[in-house]
């Protein structure tokens, strides 16, 4: 039967039918929707783990009983995994595990970019490409059966485009039934200790070499013959792109590109005059072509940075003389540089109003008109939606690289003998992933700052997964919480509030009372957010008559209020009343009425 | 047929991504090979909004190549200039008569750009684009969440299906309670073409 599904909602379904018991994982873009398409099959046990380590880990031991399971992450949850990993790739499997990785090249919503394809070399496990949704669909299963046979977790890369992009998918009707969980007791291949892991290490090299051989012959890799002048070597969505450009090249299109298949390699490479390497992001191929002698052009013309399409590969090939200058060319465009259109903290947002009181606290915004002054106050931010704050006008947010980092670069910056208060920054999804182990650290270390854990009860960003403190499973069942405040406490924390998180007030004196105490302290600023909770109320409106065009609104950022010539309206479609009332509270000339629901 | 590329641009919230589903479906109903892709930015908070879509015998890339864009669908103005490097001789341009300014602009920071200075490219690519009051009209309609679907009935003349197979993909999606208005507000937009 035939369907439109997009990359990640094939990869769940050829996992379902390929007869998966259990799934872990942690969300992240673009790898989120793969758990969201397996929690809706009742016969999956499914979880959003508390971070990318714990997924592995939990996969890894369902496996080890004999079923098929999976772990997903995005490309920056592999490095938190790695361990686990590595792990994993040593003992190897009983029940089938795949490894999804996607990863984020053009950085659309990470931190940074990176190429999974080199933890393929690190682990020696075998890597499988899907380039459209049809091969996610069908390398899915096929990343079990090798995994079973070669005795590999196998990781199945994925891509943005791939993974977010829809196509046509036929799909088998039979599902393959799931194994039933036994543990059969073997120390040798499963208990690390270095005895059983230097016999365990060269069982693992063989596994590549044997992986290796098979490559040659795996339905995966495609030769599609074409023009014998030029040759193009390509892997995942970077194939479809060069398909689009050189329709009558030949082919080796790689589905597995870790380990590599020489021979086909070596026979394609004398079959064409040139052969060019696209690839998205790194000279992964190229370099592995390179070392075998073939002689190959490639990331001297395709960046290595960035997200590929058409045109970068129609432009690298003029500029490698393969295609002729395209005469009749289209005209150049003049436009003017349109203002951007960033995304915002959401109307009627529970960070809003701690974002805008650090703003203000931390002299961070100015009126119009107003000098601007020197920021006080070092915020150590981490990711989430939270992350969005670091925008102006709130520009609330000094540093973020890493998902639970802020805890523990705050307590570095103290540490150094930075003199002025260090404030860290988590959302309580993020605290869930590592941010404890920062606090931990921040307790056992005799920390001096103060930490914010922003708990809007859900995992915002990603599009509103569970997370241990909300209890909501992934399946939607409602769980146990894991009480955040207990949890602080029982790490050792003496100072903790938990403070209203549209109460300006409220925050600005529970702020100021733990930035002055010079102690560590942890504030829990505690407000639904406004997406999944939907409490609104009739909408606030400005009293134009009252109001002087101060701009004090403006500084929190929020989307509702607007300005049409010059004078300010509240959008009524996007204000969520009297549920968050930030701007009436921040008015001076009290020209913002709430209007409660009657 | 030739590809047919469809780029739909608007922002975050505004029913770019179900109207997108919605023509993705009624090309496979009408017998093509289809392939689309969403580009959120950072999610979906009130960010800049594209997707392309497109559907032949047989696609390769789900991006629309630079100047292959057949029909340009824009829910917001400022948003209808962004993406014009898609555009080509032959784009058919359907645009939301409507401002959302960026926060940048209500912080005075930016300018709204004016109609001449949003339309400068199309000018230059030879395009007359469909500038339509589709906020207006759905507001008339009685629910303004239909804004999408009323878009999309105003472009099915563009098409190179019937328009009756997107009608029939709406059917598809949408939840019964909702069909009846929004089915209405499709052949309005429709009649508004013609």
């Amino acid at each position: 039967m035939k369907k439109l599904l997009s990359g990640n909602e094939a990869l769940a379904l050829g996992a379902y039918n390929a007869g998966l018991k259990l799934a872990a994982a942690y969300p992240g873009t673009p790898s989120t929707e793969i758990m969201e398409n397996l929690a809706r099959f009742p016969d999956i046990n499914t979880q959003w783990s508390s971070n990318e380590a714990v997924a592995v880990e939990v996969a890894t031991g369902a496996s080890y009983t004999g079923v098929r399971a999976l772990a997903a992450m995005k490309h920056v949850g592999l490095n938190v995994a790695a361990d686990a990993f590595m792990a994993a790739s040593t003992t190897g499997v009983k029940g089938g595990l795949v490894i999804v990785v996607a990863d984020d090249p053009g950085i659309h919503s990470s931190q940074n970019e990176q190429d999974t394809r080199h933890y393929a070399r690190l682990s020696k496990m075998p890597v499988l490409e899907p380039s459209n949704s049809q091969e996610a669909y069908d390398f899915m299963a096929l990343a079990f059966e090798l995994s079973e046979h070669f005795d590999t977790p196998v990781i199945l890369r994925s891509t943005t485009r791939v993974s977010h992009s829809s196509s046509l998918v036929e799909t088998s009707a039979e599902k393959q039934p799931a194994a039933q969980a036994a543990f059969k007791h073997d120390t040798a291949k499963l208990v690390m200790v270095p005895t059983a892991a230097r016999v365990r290490w060269p069982k693992v090299l063989k596994r590549e070499e044997l992986i290796g051989e098979y490559a040659e012959n795996c339905p995966c890799n495609q030769y599609i013959p074409g023009n014998a002048k030029l040759g193009i070597i390509s892997s995942g969505i970077a194939f479809q792109y060069a398909k689009e450009v050189f329709p009558e090249a030949s082919f080796l299109k790689l589905g597995m590109t870790y380990p590599l298949p020489k021979n086909l390699i070596k026979e394609f490479s004398q079959s064409v005059e040139t052969i060019f390497v696209v690839e998205e992001l790194d000279s992964v191929l190229e370099d592995s072509l390179c070392r075998m002698g073939i002689s190959v052009i490639g990331k001297k013309y395709i960046p290595r940075s960035g997200e590929l399409n058409p045109d970068i590969i129609w432009a690298a090939a003029i500029k490698a003389g393969i295609l002729p200058e395209i005469k009749d060319t289209l005209p150049k465009i003049n436009t003017p540089d349109f203002p951007k259109r960033p995304p915002l903290l959401c109307a009627g947002c529970p960070h809003t109003g701690i974002f805008f009181t650090l703003s203000t606290l931390g002299q961070r915004s100015a009126l119009p008109g107003k000098p601007k002054r020197e920021p006080k106050l070092v915020l150590s931010g981490d990711i989430g939606c939270y992350t969005l704050g670091a925008y102006p006008p709130l520009s609330a947010m000094d540093t973020c690289g890493c998902m639970g980092g802020s805890i523990s670069q705050a307590v570095g910056m103290e540490k150094a003998g930075l003199g002025e208060p260090v404030i860290a920054i988590i959302g309580d999804s993020t605290f869930m992933h590592s941010g404890i182990n920062g606090l931990i650290n921040a307790v056992y270390n005799q920390s001096k700052i103060t930490i914010l854990i922003l708990d809007n009860r859900t995992t915002a960003m990603t599009g509103h997964q569970g997370n241990p403190g909300c209890g909501i499973a992934a399946n939607g069942q409602t769980v146990t919480e894991v009480n955040l405040e207990e949890l602080v406490r029982g790490a050792g924390i003496k100072n903790l509030q938990v403070l209203p998180a549209f109460d300006l007030k409220a925050l600005r004196n529970g702020l100021k009372n733990a930035i002055s105490s010079g102690e560590l302290n942890v504030i829990i600023v505690r407000g639904e957010c406004n997406v999944i909770c939907r409490k609104r109320s009739l909408p606030n409106t400005i009293d134009t008559s009252l109001c002087n065009r101060c701009d004090a609104c403006l500084l929190l950022g929020c989307p509702a209020i607007q300005r049409d010539g010059d004078k300010l309206f509240i959008d009524p479609g996007l204000c969520t009343g009297s549920n968050c009332n930030l701007c009436s509270q921040v008015c001076p000339q009290k020209a913002i009425k709430t209007n409660e629901a009657a | 047929m030739k590809k047919f590329g469809i780029l739909i641009v608007g922002v975050g919230g505004q029913g770019v991504i179900l109207a997108s589903n919605i023509l993705c479906d009624a090309a496979m109903a009408a017998g093509y090979d289809v392939k689309k892709t969403d580009t959120l930015g950072m999610a979906q908070r009130g960010g800049s909004v594209v997707s392309h879509l497109r559907f032949d015998k047989e696609v390769s890339s789900p991006l629309i190549p630079q100047g292959q864009t057949d029909l340009i669908i824009a829910f917001e103005k400022l948003e209808a200039a962004r993406y014009m490097e898609y555009l080509g001789k032959q784009t058919k341009a359907v645009i939301n008569d409507m401002a959302m300014p960026p926060a940048s602009i209500s912080l005075g920071i930016a300018e709204y750009p004016s109609d001449a200075e949003i339309l400068e490219g199309y000018k230059q690519m030879g395009i007359k684009a469909d500038f339509i009051a589709a906020n207006q009209a759905v507001k008339e309609l009685g629910n303004a969440k239909m804004l999408n679907i009323y878009l999309l009935g105003y472009a099915a003349s563009y098409l190179p299906f019937d328009h009756e197979i997107l009608a029939g993909a709406i059917k598809k999606r949408l939840p019964p309670k909702l069909l009846e208005g929004n089915l209405k507000a499709f052949a309005a937009g429709y009649a508004a073409s013609r």
